[in-house]
């Protein structure tokens, strides 16, 4: 990557990174939120981490993959208990890479 | 300490690496991390000018990833509504996927909760902390860690992991369900906007939800 391309990109990449964080407690705090908009609020982190998560766990190699055959989704299918019942984050981790490996094993 | 740093330091590590292997000087993949502090957008960002993407089509990915930090603002704002402006500024740098669901797992159910804004401050510079060291790791170690470790899906992990502790009723699970197959259904769309339309139908289903059940 030549130098010009990397701090164009470093600078871009602040400053598109920095605005939404802003948005609301910097520049927009003053802007009355409909009462539907507040209600919605609490359903964000739920909806947020379920689009990032599911998609990478469903697909495999640009294709939708829901069997047994994917071992992405063998590890959350024991993570998830596991993250259910603990409500901690290393152990869901430590579970579900100690499955993923696992089903990588047997699938081969 | 935080249930969250695991995740934090490998995602951390994970990007690192990513960064001097698509050819970044260890100085310029330091300024990035701390100037961007954005772990997805980054390598999300690389990923795209491998391709071969435009600069102008790349910086509008990463922001399109970011929004969804907008929406974090939105949410804590109302808990920042009395600090001082560089105080803001502050808060908005440090505002984190990792931070925010620790944040909001804590106080949504207790908002007035005296000393909040200083457990915000500790927890993110914990978070933003370990962030950059394990990045700097990530930047030293370069490529030496081999790829069938498959470390980037203790990312997936984390995430896992805090969307199922946010889930504390039946609105909440309909709203992540429908968020999910939207994702699904929607990953077709260019630029990863698939992510905000999943979002917000997710957040429709939820308010839907919580409006029709009894």
């Amino acid at each position: 990557m030549d130098p010009l391309t990397a701090w164009l990109l470093i600078c871009g990449l602040a400053v598109t990174s920095f605005v939404p964080r802003g948005s609301f407690i910097l520049f927009l705090h003053r802007l009355p939120l409909p009462a539907v908009v507040q209600r919605g609020m609490r359903f964000v982190p739920a909806a947020v981490f379920a689009a990032l998560v599911i998609p990478d766990i469903a697909f495999a190699g640009g294709a939708l993959r829901l069997g047994l055959e994917n071992p992405k989704l063998i590890a959350v299918l024991v993570a998830g208990p596991v993250a259910w019942r603990t409500r901690n984050t290393l152990a869901t981790i430590v579970a579900g890479m100690a499955a993923l490996h696992l089903a990588d094993r047997l699938l081969v | 300490m935080l249930p969250v740093l695991p995740g934090v330091a490998t995602f951390g590590v994970i990007s690192g690496v990513a960064m001097v292997g698509s050819g970044m000087t260890p100085l310029a993949a330091m300024a990035m991390s701390a100037a961007t502090y954005a772990g997805t957008a980054q390598l999300a960002a690389l990923q795209l000018l491998a391709a071969g993407a435009p600069m102008v089509v790349i910086l509008f990915a990463a922001l399109v990833l970011n929004l969804r930090f907008a929406l974090y603002s939105l949410s804590m704002a109302p808990h920042f509504r009395d600090a001082t402006t560089p105080r803001k500024w502050l808060y908005s740098y440090l505002l984190s996927d990792n931070g925010y669901a620790h944040f909001i797992t804590r106080y949504s159910t207790h908002p007035e909760e005296p000393g909040k804004v200083g457990y915000y401050l500790g927890a993110c510079t914990v978070i933003w902390t370990v962030w950059q060291a394990s990045t700097a790791l990530g930047v030293a170690v370069g490529a030496g860690i081999p790829t069938e470790w498959r470390l980037e899906f203790t990312v997936t992990l984390t995430f896992f992991a805090l969307g199922i502790s946010v889930i504390r009723d039946k609105a909440m699970a309909v709203a992540a369900a429908t968020a999910a197959i939207t994702a699904v259904l929607a990953m077709g769309l260019p630029y990863r906007l698939g992510l905000l339309v999943a979002v917000a139908a997710g957040i429709a289903a939820g308010v839907a939800a919580e409006r029709w059940t009894p």
